[in-house]
């Protein structure tokens, strides 16, 4: 029952054969142009699966907080893990809105709290494992599930090279 | 507003709060030689225990599984005023029962009950004379499940882990109605198990404000987004009140080992903390009422609104004790809480 980063092709795997009713769709990594691939990324690992949810399955993945993506006009998110050098694993979430504005929208509705503020789209808020920046109308959220003095410094490389895949 | 049945929304909840009266279910007192007493007639305040080992996580990003084991024999000794940590699970079940444990993984592995509670929870339960293949640990997807961290089985002779969108269980044909709620509840909740032990975790939620108890049952039914609107008020009070969950609830234990106080349900590290803890009780809305007390406390530290300020009061909570829905109490001078 442990999270071992070595679980992620199993566990990707698995998933896959288990929940295929489940109302996202399941994509090949080559399909996805958002998500860099393996080795894009100095350090970074990809598993193999990127799941995308349409608007009207979002709640399948983030139950009720579904409604404020919906609310600002939220068209699909996909999702991919990743690891980095087998030290700690990170999920990416991509929401492409149908405008810059409902990217902002949902940004803005956030807590900034403590957050650094790195270069990194049109705006961006870097906490001690997680990542968030949005760019015309993707709003882009990495979550590292370890805390470790590298995290934050390889998130927002990860996150330099998804940005430069989203279209303004 | 008229049910499909014709009967008023007063109508109705005044009779399924009648028949929760009568049944003295939802809520349980345990007398000390275990006999069940509904609190009405016990004259006893909802107790509400939390227990919190500070040193829970040591330098792992996990719990450590023989503090969470002491911490739970911790918090239900103290709830059931037992001298060793077996007699609290004999008087919650017997043998024979199947007994459902009501995960919540809809946040993945970074906001879900942790497997090591569940872990500590299923020996207990053993060693009260369940068998294991009595033993049903649950939640609405398999995927869900997994994320979490626990070991998908559908094994009979075995505890199973298993979710409702398997394709051998599903939802049950029956429509259940409860005021605003029209849904179909899980066969494993409905068919398979005798009684459930909520095994939620504590968090904000955006929708509710509060989720922990009365909120995870919306891993129960099979259109829970239709009743997320006006903070999901009333529906998760008028959820709990269908027969199936009012008369198979048996008892909480919340996870607060991590929390969450904004951002919520879906986990944002930024927004979570060690709360440490573990939250046991027989009133779920006394439960409640405690959580929100504890994530107000907590956005109040880190200078964030109160939750109704910040535009999603969990009202649902009063609803559910209303004199209607009948299903705990939300009055501080009614719930004894105790923190060890």
């Amino acid at each position: 029952m442990n999270h071992s980063l070595h679980r992620i092709p199993s566990v990707a795997l698995l998933s896959v054969i288990l929940c295929l009713a489940s109302g996202c769709q399941r994509h090949t990594a080559s399909s996805i142009s958002l998500f860099p691939e393996s080795g894009e990324v100095s350090g970074w690992t990809k598993a193999p699966e990127v799941r995308t949810f349409p608007a009207d399955k979002l709640s399948d993945y983030i139950d009720g907080d579904a409604e404020k993506y919906l609310k600002a006009g939220v068209r699909s998110t996909s999702t991919a893990d990743y690891k980095f050098k087998d030290q700690f694993q990170v999920t990416v979430d991509i929401y492409t809105m149908s405008t810059a504005d409902g990217a902002k929208t949902v940004f803005e509705s956030e807590p900034a709290m403590d957050a650094k503020t790195p270069a990194l789209g049109d705006a961006a808020r870097l906490f001690a494992q997680s990542l968030i920046f949005r760019k015309g109308p993707y709003l882009v959220r990495m979550v590292a599930y370890q805390d470790s003095p590298e995290v934050t410094q390889a998130m927002v490389k990860l996150g330099l090279a998804v940005e430069k895949k989203l279209s303004p | 507003m008229k049910t499909p049945e014709g009967k008023t929304r007063r109508d109705f909840l005044k009779g399924c709060a009648l028949g929760a009266l009568a049944a003295g279910a939802g809520r349980y007192v345990f007398a000390t030689d275990g006999k069940v007493i509904p609190p009405a007639a016990a004259g006893a305040k909802s107790k509400v225990v939390v227990a919190r080992d500070p040193s829970l996580y040591a330098t792992s990003p996990t719990p450590d599984s023989a503090r969470v084991q002491k911490l739970l024999d911790q918090a239900m000794q103290h709830f059931f005023d037992s001298p060793d940590p077996i007699s609290p699970w004999k008087k919650l079940v017997h043998p024979g029962e199947v007994v459902g444990l009501k995960v919540n993984t809809i946040a993945g592995r970074g906001l879900s009950t942790h497997p090591v509670l569940v872990a500590a929870i299923t020996e207990r339960l053993q060693q009260a004379g369940v068998k294991p293949s009595n033993i049903i640990v649950w939640d609405r997807t398999n995927e869900e499940l997994d994320r979490a961290g626990f070991a998908l089985s559908n094994d009979p002779n075995h505890i199973r882990f298993v979710g409702t969108d398997s394709k051998q269980i599903g939802y049950d044909e029956t429509v259940f109605t409860a005021g605003s709620v029209h849904t179909r509840l899980s066969n494993l909740l409905t068919r398979a198990c005798d009684c459930m032990i909520n095994l939620p975790i504590l968090k904000n939620h955006e929708m509710a404000g509060v989720t922990l108890a009365l909120k995870n049952m919306y891993g129960v039914n099979n259109n829970p987004d239709k009743f997320h609107h006006n903070n999901c008020c009333p529906g998760v009070a008028d959820l709990n009140l269908l027969p199936p969950i009012r008369n198979k609830f048996r008892f909480v234990v919340g996870d607060a080992m991590t929390a969450c106080f904004a951002g919520g349900p879906d986990y944002k590290p930024q927004y979570s903390w060690r709360y440490n803890g573990l939250m046991v009780a027989s009133d779920p809305v006394a439960i409640d009422t405690t959580a929100w007390q504890i994530i107000e406390k907590k956005r109040a530290e880190r200078g964030l609104n109160t939750l109704a300020q910040a535009g999603m009061p969990p009202n649902y909570i009063a609803v559910a004790a209303d004199p209607l829905h009948g299903l705990g109490t939300n009055d501080p001078n009614h719930i004894e809480l105790l923190e060890v």
